[in-house]
């Protein structure tokens, strides 16, 4: 029997006090765990999905409203824009590129969305079977739309109205799967790509519209130069029927609003772990008391103090070791059973198996409560009077 | 032959600062000592002594010709492990350990792989074997008292303390345990000094050098 094994022994002595102590330091762990993966990847989400994008122009709106509609695909968009708005911001010399996006169907829950061959450029995206469309009514899936709704290539489906999922069918104008997406982390891997006169075809079945008429729903604007940040908005701004968003702003207040939420769960996390600490304090303070005797006693059969004082921390490390392992796996669980609640709304990619290079902080912050909590106890564990055996009874 | 044991005007100042003098002895190996004294004569103080646990105010505890307030703390700690074996009046068995695990508390205080084979040995010769993985509440008075001495006697000490071993015994158990202390102290040839106030054990000890202390 080594003094790991001792202290493991004494630990589990006391079954009730012991789990109790686990399951506070393992929750708090495991909500420290899953604010970092989750914050972590919503992060990484958003700066992939960001790809090249300065500036979203859509309808008058909230730009925020744009943005969430524009680059991820999460809100509806404010209305739509003249198709002629992409000429005119192609015009501008500081625009190097201006990518049309155009929204309004869906299959089942994952938008149709018209667009051209550079919204895939600005993911570096391309089909892994398959090909690009050529024609109208020719679609390319998500990876994940392809997992999720079973098509393969040559099947044709018809889009809802609407991007809920729930409309009216276009059935008399299918599309036919020519391209299946390599799978990239990207919004690309939830959205069905066509181009931009399939969407049109759709929607124009009953009545023809002229090409003046035609609208697109937004417009992904890259700048040529960096300081094309400080005009391009205002100038956008000031043309009539139209809202700029700069996603790099309003996902800065996203991320700030999303961080207040993380905040709140990180604060409860470090109560619970205070809290913990402070039980599992009480906790080996109480046993260091109950079990003198044995502690004397080792004393007497010629521990030094100091072997003493590191079997009382053992107790708190064991703790720790455990609550960490078990914290992280709950942290990890909980991302996940997260993701495929995120998955199911065809919302953000969230992963279980996602690793933080932050992570190695959380066995750290285990380590420094266990020894801050063990400190005292250790101790008073240190300087026993062993002479105390040798008394009549107390 | 070299003392196992040697007091030389050993005096103690207790905190409040009375004084106590023992007189000097001198143990060979195999040899028994019994202090005889009523509570508070001083005999849980000199065992203390013995055991390099107190500082003598005045004098030396000199044992196998090592003075021990010659050695540091940590020396002694050693020094405690290896040579002496103890049985104290509450026989201070871990709960939370079985008696092989209680067995093994010796090794583990030293930090030592415990000796698997000595301490089957020891729970054979004492009648334990049966009830090695059982918990001290689970024994009856006798056996805990058992599982003390094979505690004590398990790392093979030069010398026993035994203090007050009988005070929670009936007749029977207060004889076999004196029985069992002096034939592992006769089989080791370990020198063993038992403190008590008990007339049973008294009157059980012809084979004892006697103190009487004050």
């Amino acid at each position: 029997m080594s003094l790991l094994k001792l202290a493991w022994r004494y630990l589990w002595a006391q079954p009730l006090t012991a789990g109790l102590n686990l399951m506070l330091l393992s929750l708090g762990l495991a909500a420290i765990t899953f604010v970092l993966l989750v914050s972590e990847q919503i992060e990484a989400g958003v700066r992939r999905d960001l790809a090249g994008i300065d500036l979203v122009v859509g309808a008058k709106g909230s730009p925020m409203q744009i943005m969430l509609a524009g680059v991820f695909h999460l809100d509806v968009p404010t209305g739509n824009i003249p198709l002629a708005t992409l000429e005119t911001l192609l015009a501008q010399p500081l625009v190097a590129r201006a990518v049309p996006l155009s929204l309004g169907d869906s299959l089942r829950g994952y938008r149709i969305v018209g667009t051209t061959p550079d919204y895939l450029d600005l993911y570096r995206a391309r089909p892994g079977e398959g090909r690009l469309w050529q024609r109208p009514l020719e679609a390319v899936l998500g990876a994940e739309v392809a997992r999720k709704t079973g098509l393969k290539l040559g099947d044709r489906f018809a889009g809802s109205h609407g991007l809920g999922g729930r409309g009216d069918a276009h059935d008399e104008q299918a599309y036919t799967v020519v391209g299946i997406l390599e799978p990239g982390g990207t919004v690309l891997d939830r959205l069905v790509l066509t181009d931009l006169t399939s969407v049109w075809a759709v929607h124009e079945a009953h009545h023809e519209i002229h090409e003046e008429d035609r609208q697109i729903t937004m417009a992904l604007v890259s700048y040529r130069s960096p300081l094309a940040a400080i005009s391009m908005p205002r100038w956008v701004n000031a043309q009539e029927g139209l809202q700029a968003a700069a996603p790099a702003l309003e996902t800065a207040r996203l991320l700030r609003m999303v961080g207040a939420g993380s905040e709140v769960l990180r604060g409860f996390g470090a109560v619970l772990l205070l809290a913990a600490g402070l039980s599992v304090f009480v906790a080996l303070l109480h046993s260091v008391r109950a079990r003198q005797s044995d502690l004397a006693m080792l004393r007497m059969l010629g521990a030094p103090p100091w072997r003493v004082g590191v079997l009382v921390s053992l107790e708190a490390l064991i703790l720790a070791g455990l609550a960490c392992l078990l914290g992280l796996a709950l942290g990890h669980g909980l991302t996940a059973l997260l993701g495929q609640v995120l998955a199911a709304q065809q919302s953000l990619r969230i992963s279980g198996a996602w690793l933080s290079p932050w992570e190695w902080g959380v066995p750290l912050l285990a380590l420094g409560l266990a020894l801050a909590a063990a400190a005292w106890p250790a101790w008073a564990a240190f300087r026993l009077d062993v002479t105390e055996l040798l008394q009549a009874p107390r | 032959m070299l003392a196992v044991i040697e007091l030389r005007g050993l005096r103690y100042r207790y905190a409040q600062g009375a004084e106590m003098a023992f007189v000097d002895l001198k143990l060979a190996p195999g040899q028994h000592l019994l202090l005889r004294g009523a509570s508070g004569s001083g005999k849980s103080t000199l065992l203390a002594l013995m055991a390099g646990l107190l500082t003598p105010a005045e004098g030396q505890v000199v044992m196998s010709g090592q003075a021990l307030q010659e050695l540091n703390p940590r020396q002694r700690d050693a020094w405690r492990g290896e040579h002496l074996g103890f049985v104290p009046q509450r026989l201070h068995l871990s709960a939370a350990l079985t008696v092989r695990g209680n067995l093994a508390l010796p090794y583990v205080a030293a930090g030592l792989r415990p000796d698997g084979q000595r301490c089957d040995e020891l729970l054979e010769q004492l009648g334990l074997a049966a009830v090695a993985e059982r918990l001290p509440h689970q024994l009856s008075v006798g056996q805990a008292q058992r599982v003390a001495l094979a505690r004590a006697l398990v790392r093979r000490p030069r010398l026993l303390l035994a203090d007050e071993p009988s005070a929670s015994l009936d007749d029977a158990n207060t004889a076999q345990v004196l029985d069992l202390l002096l034939q592992a102290a006769y089989e080791q040839g370990a020198t063993l000094v038992l403190a008590t106030h008990d007339a049973r054990v008294i009157q059980r000890s012809a084979s004892f050098t006697l103190r009487v202390l004050p």
